[in-house]
């Protein structure tokens, strides 16, 4: 609970593009000591005449890769780090990293379920590195996890959410796209609420663990409306990104 | 006006939604000033005497400093204001901390 955390420099491995405005970044550690999924870690960037600013990305990869941390990253029009993450950063380059940080937002597979994950955008990230942990972990315990994206071609992770939810062991994912469609889509188009949160809930059980991750303003509805449907507040966990998402 | 403008005008008309985010927010900054990450340690609210783990406390950041609220009564439980020489916590709003023994 009490880590002790100092800058590193991380060395920039892999970089893989998910959809056409969010990036992966696969950082190389070496002194890493693991993470739990749920936590984050700060990236600080740091310029000639001295000027510095950090951000708060949270670890997308499970803690089974041993050495190494993915974070997945959202371009922010006017942002200050992001456009540089994503225009100028490319393998080999170095960047200065502190964490894992978080005691509260955390999942692992000995805290049991059911499990709720509830995503708004790039909020899907620290709810990935639950459900990939999750997966190693040979868990069969039911774990759905209800996603908000604008449109199709900006789901994150989609096409590795289909292969989670293919493989059998109790993991569903249930999509919502809030601004268009493609043709013959069958799923929810309107933004998460409680009726939505209800029919997500409902197979799962009063004994589930919720997370919920993304804009402030879609954590409100969703931790909300999950007490109002009875699940106990202190099994219901949070984590706002504030209005820009990231 | 495009989805997310909307929603910033609907939360600047909601006073009660603000700018709110959890204590995980700012454990890069506690963790700064503590020297070790703290969002998993829990502090009783002086106001109303619960405990929440500092991760999961409403955090603030709009204004001339960080304002940390307790989840359950949303009175102030920490205040961190940057000054030229140095940070300052205000814990008047905390009652104890609970440090694990190590």
């Amino acid at each position: 609970m009490a880590a002790q955390i100092s800058w590193q420099l991380a060395t920039v491995s892999a970089i893989r593009e998910e959809t056409p405005t969010v990036r992966s970044f696969t950082l190389g550690l070496p002194g890493w000591q693991g993470h739990r999924p749920g936590q984050h870690v700060d990236l600080r960037l740091t310029s000639e005449d001295g000027y510095s600013v950090e951000r708060s990305y949270s670890i997308a990869s499970e803690p089974e890769r041993s050495g190494e941390v993915d974070i997945t990253v959202e371009r922010i029009n006017g942002g200050e780090v992001s456009p540089f993450l994503h225009e100028v950063v490319v393998p080999g380059d170095r960047l200065e990293v502190r964490g894992p940080i978080g005691g509260y937002f955390v999942w692992e597979a000995a805290l049991g379920g059911p499990l709720l994950l509830v995503a708004g955008g790039s909020g899907v990230v620290p709810l990935m590195a639950m459900a990939r942990h999750r997966a190693r972990s040979a868990m069969t315990v039911p774990a759905r996890l209800l996603f908000s994206s604008r449109t199709f071609d900006e789901i994150i992770y989609a096409e590795e959410l289909d292969r989670l939810a293919a493989a059998g062991d109790g993991f569903e994912v249930i999509h919502t796209l809030t601004r268009q469609q493609p043709p013959g889509w069958t799923g929810f188009t309107r933004r998460i609420d409680e009726a939505m949160l209800a029919e997500a809930l409902e197979p799962l059980g009063p004994a589930t663990r919720a997370y919920a991750c993304g804009p402030t303003a879609l954590v409100e509805v969703v931790a909300n409306g999950l007490v109002r449907l009875g699940l106990p507040p202190d099994r219901i966990r949070t984590e706002r990104f504030g209005p820009t998402g990231t | 006006m495009d989805e997310r403008q909307q929603r910033l005008t609907e939360m600047r008309e909601d006073p009660a939604v603000d700018l709110v985010l959890d204590g995980s927010a700012i454990g890069g900054l506690l963790a700064n000033l503590f020297g070790a990450d703290v969002t998993g340690m829990p502090g009783q609210c002086a106001s109303c005497q619960t405990v929440h783990v500092i991760g999961s406390m409403r955090v603030y950041t709009r204004g001339p400093g960080i304002v940390v609220r307790c989840p359950s009564c949303t009175e102030v439980v920490l205040r961190v204001v940057e000054t030229p020489s140095g940070t300052m916590l205000d814990m008047r709003g905390v009652a104890a901390l609970r440090f694990a023994r190590r």
